[in-house]
C-alpha cells in the first residue's frame, strides 16, 4: 500500500486514520526549539464527515487512503442501491443508503455527481449543486402572486421539499440550489 | 500556470532592508564585526532533531553558521556577528522556508545573562511591545503544568500530555517536553512581551554548557530561548568549549540518528580541532529574522516575508 510521510502533507490529501480513510483539512509544522519536530494536522473523517484534530511526529509515514473524487452520472435505483456510472470508463458501481445519504432526495437520472469512491465503492455522493426538477405536490396558490412575497412547501420528484413562491403550480420545473436546500427560480419550457 | 511573481509585498522588503540596517546599526556601535562563512561545508551538524540538505558530490548547506563562527572565535576574531543564509531540510510550513536567514552573532566572554540582556536589547529596537518577561525552563513547566520537568518520570509526562488534550505521538522524555513545550507551554505565553525561557534540561544542551541548578545541583543547560508574538524568535547558548564533552555529545547525537534511521553525520573534525586549540569563554545566539519581519508587519504566513518562497523557488 502506498504511503505518505508528513513531508507530504498538504490540504486534500487522503490518509487512513484509525481504520477510517480521512481527508487533511489543514497541516501546521511544528518545531520548538532545535527539538523533535511535529505536524499538527486538522482532518475530516470521510465515513463520518466529523473533523478531528493530530500531532503527527514529522517525518512519521501513515498509509494513504485509495480515495478518488470523481464525477459520475446516476442512472437508477434498483430499491436497495443506486447504481452510478464513470463517465470515462462506463464501469457502473452501486452505491448504498449510507453513502447516498441526503444527497438521494435531489437524485434524478442522468444527472452528473461528484462521488467519493474509497477502495473503488462509493463513500459519499454529492449531488449537483444546481438540479432541475419537477413539482410533483403543492397546495395550489394564489393567482395574481407574482412578486412572490409568501411560500408554501413542493415536493419535487425526487423527493425533496422546497419552499416555492405561491405562483409555483404542480407540473412546472423549478430550478433548485441543493446545498442550500433553496428554490432558484422557474425553468421555462 | 506557474506563479513567477513574488509572494511578499513591497513594505515587507522594504521593512527587510530597513531591518538589515538596523542591525548592521546596532552591531557597529557595539563594535562587533560582521563577517562571512560558507554555506556548502564538507561537514553538517549531527544534532538529530536538524537535517543537512545535500549537495551531491560536494557536501552538505549549512543549517546555521555556528561551528564555522567558532573557527573564527578559536582564531581569535573576537565579536562576531552574521546575517547568514541557511538551510534546513524538511522544515516547511506556515513559520518555517527550508532556506531562511539567521543572524547570528557570538560574545567572548559573555555570560547567558549578558547575551540574553544583549539579544533583548536588539529586540526591543526593532519590535513594538509591552516590555520582558523571564522565566527559566522549570518554573514555567510547574507553573503551567504543575510539574518538575528534569525530575518527573517519563510516565508522568506522558501522563500529563494525555490530561493535557490530544494524545502526543512521542514517548522518549525529552520529545515528551518538547511537545509539552510546543502545544500547552507556548500557546499560552503573552504574545506582546518578549518572553525569555532559560536554563534547558541537558538533553536539550545541543551546544550549550550544563551546570548544576544553584537551587538543587540538578544539571541544567545554558540555554535560553525568546519567544514573542507565538513565535520561537531566538536560541542561544554560554557555549560548550571542551573538546571532550563535544566530541561526546556528537557520538551521542549519532547514536540517537542511528535508533531513529536518521543518516549518520560525522563529527566535525575543523570544529573539534579549533576547541582542542581553545574557544574562548563566550555566548552566542541565532534569531530567525523572517520571524522578526513577521512580528514586524503582522504576517501570519512566512512567504508573506519572502519574495519566492520554497514553492516559488
Amino acid at each position: 500500500m502506498a504511503t505518505y510521510s508528513t513531508n507530504d502533507f498538504k490540504g486534500g490529501l487522503k490518509i487512513m486514520l484509525d481504520g477510517d480513510p480521512c481527508s487533511i483539512i489543514e497541516n501546521e509544522f511544528v518545531k520548538p526549539g532545535k527539538g523533535q519536530a511535529f505536524n499538527r494536522v486538522k482532518l475530516r473523517n470521510l465515513k463520518t464527515g466529523k473533523t478531528l484534530e493530530k500531532t503527527f511526529k514529522s517525518g512519521e509515514t501513515v498509509d494513504a487512503a485509495d480515495v478518488l473524487e470523481i464525477e459520475m452520472q446516476y442512472l437508477y435505483n434498483d430499491g436497495e442501491f443506486w447504481y452510478f456510472m464513470d463517465l470515462e470508463t462506463f464501469d457502473q458501481k452501486p452505491a448504498d443508503e449510507k453513502a447516498v445519504g441526503d444527497a438521494r432526495q435531489w437524485l434524478k437520472e442522468e444527472d452528473i455527481c461528484e462521488v467519493t469512491l474509497y477502495n473503488g465503492d462509493p463513500l459519499t455522493v454529492v449531488p449537483p449543486k444546481f438540479v432541475e426538477l419537477e413539482v410533483v405536490e403543492t397546495d395550489p396558490g394564489l393567482k395574481g402572486d407574482t412578486a412572490g412575497s409568501g411560500g408554501k412547501p413542493a415536493t419535487l420528484e425526487t423527493g425533496a421539499v422546497v419552499q416555492v413562491p405561491l405562483f409555483i403550480q404542480e407540473g412546472e420545473v423549478i430550478k433548485a440550489d441543493t446545498r442550500a436546500h433553496k428554490y432558484v427560480g422557474r425553468v421555462q419550457n | 500556470m506557474t506563479e513567477w511573481r513574488p509572494t511578499a509585498g513591497d513594505r515587507a522588503r522594504r521593512a527587510r532592508a530597513q531591518l538589515y540596517r538596523d542591525l548592521r546599526h546596532f552591531f557597529d556601535e557595539r563594535e562587533v564585526l560582521e563577517v562571512e562563512t560558507p554555506a556548502l561545508a564538507s561537514h553538517g551538524v549531527t544534532d538529530p532533531g536538524i537535517e543537512c540538505l545535500p549537495v551531491t558530490g560536494s557536501g552538505l548547506l549549512q543549517p546555521s553558521p555556528e561551528y564555522h563562527m567558532k573557527r573564527l572565535l578559536a582564531a581569535g576574531a573576537g565579536p562576531i556577528y552574521q546575517i547568514a543564509r541557511v538551510f534546513r531540510a524538511g522544515e516547511q510550513g506556515r513559520r518555517h522556508n527550508p532556506e531562511f536567514t539567521l543572524l547570528e552573532w557570538y560574545r567572548p566572554g559573555f555570560t547567558l545573562t549578558d547575551l540574553v540582556d544583549e539579544c533583548l536589547s536588539l529586540l526591543e529596537g526593532v519590535l513594538a511591545n509591552n516590555g520582558r518577561e523571564h522565566w527559566r525552563y522549570r518554573q514555567l513547566f510547574q507553573r503551567e503544568l504543575g510539574l518538575d520537568p528534569l525530575t518527573a518520570d517519563t510516565a508522568e509526562l506522558a501522563e500529563c500530555a494525555r490530561q493535557e488534550g490530544a494524545a502526543p505521538p512521542v514517548t522518549e522524555r525529552q520529545p515528551l517536553l518538547d511537545w509539552l513545550l510546543a502545544s500547552r507551554i507556548e500557546p499560552a505565553l503573552p504574545r506582546d512581551r518578549l518572553v525569555v525561557i532559560r536554563d534547558f534540561p541537558p538533553a536539550a544542551a545541543a551546544l550549550a554548557r550544563i551546570e548544576a541548578d544553584p537551587e538543587d545541583a540538578a544539571p541544567i543547560a545554558q540555554r535560553f530561548e525568546v519567544f514573542f508574538g507565538g513565535h520561537e524568535l531566538a536560541n542561544g547558548y554560554h557555549e560548550l568549549v571542551d573538546p571532550q564533552e563535544q566530541a561526546q555529545r556528537f557520538e551521542q547525537d549519532r547514536r540517537i540518528r542511528a535508533e531513529r534511521d536518521q543518516p549518520d553525520r560525522h563529527p566535525d573534525p575543523f570544529l573539534l580541532n579549533a576547541l582542542e586549540e581553545g574557544l574562548p569563554d563566550c555566548s552566542g545566539v541565532a534569531l530567525g529574522l523572517e520571524r522578526v519581519l513577521m512580528c514586524q508587519l503582522g504576517a501570519t504566513d512566512i512567504s508573506e516575508v519572502l519574495n519566492f518562497p520554497f514553492e516559488r523557488a
